[in-house]
């Protein structure tokens, strides 16, 4: 089946390049024998129709059109030869070993598939690669997200998509979308678009897609010439220029310590050291070996406090290891979070729980 | 072969027409090598070219094609004489895919990057703006330096010495790598290499390699090193332990960021699952950053640890955990962590942790 389909193909592309002239469906039809073997004209009809598509797919400019517009002449087809080829173009091997590379860190298979075609046609230019140059190196970007194709596809042909989408929050709803861009960050892929329902510009998290999602019409919708992607993903985090102040035991907190020698300036090569201190416990510095179990005689760090609950998330990870002094509002979030770790760890009958917080 | 076979093969004949046409005489060998091809496949192609022509089909019409001595002539093939442009996924794939790499600092050449940028926006014509609609970035964790050495160990076959950084065991240790390939998950960059340490192949998070240094030593990894498959990275080890948790909607991204065994949808948006971990310390740890929206259901001595180590955390704070967590008021934020600190925290925004990037 499949030569015969490649066969079949590459006579159509042979005969709509060689036309000088308009061909009508039928005069394809004879033009090419496989379509002639065809039983009935449903058949063919179906074939030529899925024929056309592997062809734009592939990039080759089949136009349609007649002699006689006045007239309601069957329209004909042929290939433009001026949009047929590849540009003269000239890659030295590194050049073109770096687009090899580009081209094989499409793990799924809508892009992988285009991206090996392209280089297909790029190898007609008669260069060969230097792969020597790249060992070694293998970015990739996976997409296993079910609703990446569906959504890529019609990001590119700006079709509209309806899908239903479940929040952070576990809440469900159907969404409709333009959507205007495909954004990949943290490992995660996101649709960013305008959400019509809402009139607002939204992102939406390609895992949380449930189901299926229907495109709507190809070309519907422009999309705006300045689109901050970044911004539509991120809300701008404002980052508290605060410095806060943590005690930490020796030898523990060794994110924490990079973090403010950071603050310190210290090149990033340097061995992580601990940060000066900024005063002693009461009674002055305490004998290193008495530090043990007495905070106040443990490493003192400063740094930057940038995100609050980010950094109180950190400070609560280390347990009995770390503990915030300043700025008061860190340490509340940081006993929350112990709190909440305390009482939630507690429970182990799923539903009998009531949190604190649900009380009332 | 599915369809897309007999595009990818169509695709590849209309280079190879081109091309033969230039290089009247080439060895089959070495036509195959370029097309990166089997000899015996080439051959197929050969004689598919052979039956194909203009309309008519008739000996004067088809392709010539002549092997038979082992070197290929090409004739009558004119209006396949030029490679065909590339098809609008083709130049998403490969013009993403080069700006993919260009964001990356140290990953390669900026210089060559741009340059091939630019003849293949030329070269992709109307097709190159609609590479806009995906964005990829995998810039973040990628330590220039870190890289930019990594990479040229690889490349010249050095070993490094690592100081590198366990964060759930909160140490730093030193190692002796042999590099075998630099490679990204995600956004997550890693240099996996023989380690000598654990005398077996490991992966090394760029982000946590505090200095890196190659060493003037013969870095090849041994012989029965293979390459692992990127898919194994978290590869279930029976040795693992086995932790059921409860998420709380505002925790449902754990499931989504970690390898999960089962995921069971429970009442109100939470989430049970099941995940393993090769470490004593990262579950406690995690717990203890998600303040109570993450609670572990089994084993108890893993839920005990949680309780234990935030309970010891708050003495620190001269909190009691029991006696303040039933009476927290209701927060207001979508996390609605229990409430029982003296000091108020400010509201919570419903963005879990450092790795992971919410959505409105």
């Amino acid at each position: 089946m499949a030569p015969q389909r490649t066969e079949r193909l590459l006579n159509l592309v042979i005969a709509l390049v060689a036309t000088r002239r308009w061909l009508t469906k039928e005069q394809i039809r004879h033009a090419v024998p496989q379509y002639a073997e065809c039983e009935s004209g449903e058949s063919f009809d179906r074939m030529f129709e899925r024929d056309k598509e592997d062809l734009r797919e592939l990039g080759v400019p089949l136009v349609t059109g007649t002699y006689e517009p006045l007239f309601d002449d069957e329209p004909g087809y042929r290939i433009d030869r001026e949009s047929y080829a590849l540009p003269a173009l000239e890659f030295t091997a590194h050049e073109l070993a770096v687009l090899g590379l580009a081209s094989r860190v499409w793990q799924q298979a809508s892009l992988a598939g285009p991206a090996a075609r392209a280089m297909t046609k790029l190898r007609a230019l008669g260069v060969e690669v230097d792969a020597e140059s790249l060992v070694g190196v293998e970015p990739r970007v996976r997409a296993a997200e079910p609703a990446f194709d569906p959504l890529y596809a019609a990001t590119r042909d700006r079709a509209p998509v309806t899908f239903r989408y479940r929040r952070a929050d576990g809440e469900m709803s159907e969404r409709r979308v333009q959507p205007w861009a495909l954004t990949s960050r943290g490992g995660f892929w996101y649709v960013v678009g305008f959400d019509t329902d809402r009139g607002a510009e939204r992102a939406f998290k390609l895992s949380r897609v449930q189901g299926a999602v229907r495109a709507g019409k190809p070309g519907s919708f422009e999309v705006p010439a300045e689109v901050d992607v970044d911004a539509m993903v991120g809300p701008p985090s404002t980052v508290d220029t605060r410095t806060a102040v943590l005690q930490v035991r020796p030898g523990r907190g060794t994110t924490l310590r990079l973090q403010a020698r950071a603050l310190a300036g210290t090149p990033p090569e340097g061995v992580p050291q601990v940060a000066p201190a900024v005063g002693a416990g009461p009674g002055g510095a305490a004998p290193a070996d008495a530090a043990a179990d007495d905070p106040a005689a443990w490493d003192v760090l400063e740094l930057p406090v940038g995100d609050l609950w980010n950094l109180a998330e950190q400070v609560a990870s280390h347990g009995p290891d770390v503990v915030a002094v300043a700025p008061p509002d860190l340490r509340a979030a940081v006993v929350r979070l112990l709190t909440g770790a305390a009482t939630g760890a507690t429970v182990t009958v799923p539903g009998s729980r009531r949190r604190a917080g649900a009380a009332r | 072969m599915s369809p897309s076979g007999a595009t990818q093969r169509l695709s590849r004949l209309l280079a190879m027409v081109p091309w033969l046409l230039q290089h009247p005489g080439v060895p089959l060998a070495e036509a195959a090598q370029h097309f990166g091809i089997t000899e015996t496949q080439l051959v197929k192609d050969l004689e598919l070219l052979f039956v194909c022509g203009t309309p008519g089909h008739l000996p004067d019409d088809l392709i010539d094609a002549d092997w038979e001595s082992g070197r290929i002539f090409l004739g009558n093939a004119d209006p396949l004489s030029r490679p065909l442009r590339l098809g609008v996924d083709e130049a998403v794939a490969l013009l993403a895919g080069l700006r993919t790499l260009a964001d990356v600092p140290g990953l390669h050449d900026r210089d060559v990057l741009a340059t091939v940028l630019d003849k293949l926006s030329a070269a992709a014509g109307e097709a190159a703006p609609r590479a806009a609609a995906l964005h990829v970035d995998l810039s973040r964790g990628a330590q220039e330096h870190v890289l930019t050495a990594a990479r040229d160990a690889v490349r010249r076959g050095r070993r490094v010495r690592l100081r590198y950084l366990v964060p759930s065991r909160d140490e730093t240790t030193d190692r002796d790598v042999d590099p075998i390939r630099v490679l990204n998950e995600g956004d997550r960059w890693y240099v996996e290499g023989w380690c000598h340490r654990a005398e077996a192949v490991r992966r090394f998070r760029l982000d946590r390699i505090l200095t890196i240094d190659v060493l003037d030593v013969d870095g090849t990894p041994p012989a029965d090193a293979l390459a692992r498959d990127g898919d194994d990275l978290f590869s279930p080890s029976p040795d693992d332990l086995v932790v059921t948790v409860e998420l709380q909607p505002a925790a449902r991204w754990v499931a989504e960021y970690y390898p999960v065994d089962d995921v069971q949808e429970l009442t109100g948006g939470r989430l049970r699952v099941r995940l393993r971990t090769a470490s004593e310390d990262w579950l406690p740890r995690l717990a203890l950053r998600l303040g109570g929206q993450l609670v572990v259901v089994s084993p108890p001595q893993v839920a005990e640890r949680v309780r234990a180590l935030a309970g010891q955390a708050l003495a620190r704070y001269d909190q009691e955990p029991l006696a303040v967590a039933p009476t927290g008021t209701p927060t207001g934020t979508p996390a609605g962590v229990a409430a029982g600190a003296s000091t108020v925290a400010p509201a919570r925004p419903g963005r879990p942790a450092e790795d992971v990037t919410p959505l409105a």
